[in-house]
């Protein structure tokens, strides 16, 4: 079955979305991804969604869900790349994302998840 | 033939000066120029007239034999739609022809009262409907005109400024409704993507008035920006403003918001590493 690859760097966790998004992919990434965090101790996750043109509101909540659950597992979440397209979309449907920190690209989601690492350990 | 086409043909230059003459009374502004085209509009539409009206049929004017006619029409009205006449002068432009040409089907068909009537009421009709004609045009030009206007002022209004490394401005002026948000939205985020910018600096200075509608299109404005990863900081608030945003309960919590553009820029130069001072010898 279509899985989307999580990659591991260190204690981040680096998730790249390269194909379309349908509801049962988002579900067995959500279901991996928490896996990981936990088997990996993985204390950040990144999402890179600048591939992804098109979002619903499934996959809109899916994503604040999972960053929500990578939270819980005491995981930062950052999601990078989002097109102009997909973040007026989500406003208009009313999923502003909050509780998501967000940066515009994988280099900046790097250096606020590693500004947040060094404060924790500090 | 018809015998508005008889008509038409045998006083052709007697009625084009009465038309022309009565057109003039009526203008207040007078040249040369306009007096020139004036010449020319009346003498190629009374032509184009005479060759429609030329086989009799004058109740419809959406056929083919009245192509000519209706062309020249709409590029007459056309043309004073954009030179700013008023609706009744484009309008007058068919209408004043009625007296001169009744005049002459009264020569004409002087010894049949009977077929004369019939005849001033169908040229009456067939005016009629070409004034109208006249007059939906130039309201047509008229929408254009304004639909032009407005899309060139939403362009105008929603420039995205650079004003330091990593820091946009957006100044706003003049009320905010769904569309024209959506395309600040388009061009804050897409300027977003250019430069790598992550703070933008909203300045609603020139706001008229911010009500429940239009807080919520900034709060989407910022929101979008958010998602973006860059975050927002509004200014450009006056007094009334404040107390109205409190007065409807606006949450606008969430989002830095500053007095003064000048504020806002300190905040975002803060927040980016920079510091700006002033040179020794002040």
């Amino acid at each position: 079955m279509e899985r989307i690859p999580i990659l591991k760097m260190g204690k981040l966790l680096l998730v790249t979305i390269q194909v379309d998004m349908h509801d049962r992919l988002a579900m067995v990434l959500q279901d991996d991804l928490t896996n990981r965090i936990v088997s990996d101790r993985a204390r950040g996750v990144l999402i890179d969604i600048s591939a992804l043109d098109i979002v619903d509101s499934f996959i809109g909540r899916m994503i604040s869900n999972t960053a929500a659950m990578a939270r819980v597992l005491d995981a930062a979440t950052v999601v990078v790349g989002m097109q102009p397209a997909v973040a007026i979309t989500l406003v208009e449907l009313g999923l502003a994302l909050t509780g998501v920190r967000t940066a515009l690209n994988v280099e900046k989601g790097m250096a606020l998840l590693s500004e947040n690492l060094g404060e924790g350990h500090g | 033939m018809g015998y508005l086409a008889q008509t038409i043909s045998r006083f052709e230059s007697e009625l084009l000066n009465d038309w022309i003459e009565g057109l003039r009374a009526k203008t207040i502004r007078r040249d040369s120029n306009a007096d020139n085209e004036l010449d020319r509009q009346c003498g190629q539409w009374l032509k184009a007239l005479k060759i429609a009206a030329e086989n009799g049929q004058t109740q419809d004017i959406e056929t083919r034999q009245w192509d000519d006619v209706r062309h020249l029409l709409t590029e007459i009205s056309d043309k004073r739609a954009r030179q700013g006449f008023s609706p009744m002068e484009t309008a007058n432009f068919v209408f004043s022809l009625k007296q001169p040409l009744f005049e002459r089907l009264r020569i004409v068909l002087a010894h049949d009262p009977v077929v004369l009537a019939e005849n001033t009421w169908s040229t009456s009709t067939l005016l009629d409907r070409l004034g109208l004609f006249t007059i939906e045009i130039y309201q047509k030009t008229r929408e254009q005109i304004i639909i032009r206007q407005q899309q060139e002022l939403m362009e105008l209004s929603t420039p995205v400024v650079q004003l330091w490394r990593d820091v946009l401005a957006l100044p706003l002026i003049g009320t905010l409704d769904s569309a024209r948000t959506q395309v600040v939205m388009e061009n804050l985020l897409q300027k977003i993507i250019e430069t790598g910018a992550s703070i933008a600096i909203i300045d609603i200075t020139g706001v008229p008035t911010v009500d429940t509608l239009v807080a919520q299109h900034l709060l989407k404005t910022v929101a979008a920006a958010r998602l973006m990863g860059a975050d927002c900081i509004i200014s450009g608030i006056r007094p009334q403003i404040a107390q109205t945003i409190v007065h409807l309960g606006v949450n606008l919590e969430d989002i830095v918001t500053k007095a003064t553009l000048a504020d806002a820029f300190l905040v975002a130069l803060k927040r980016t590493g920079s510091t700006i001072s002033y040179s020794q010898d002040r």
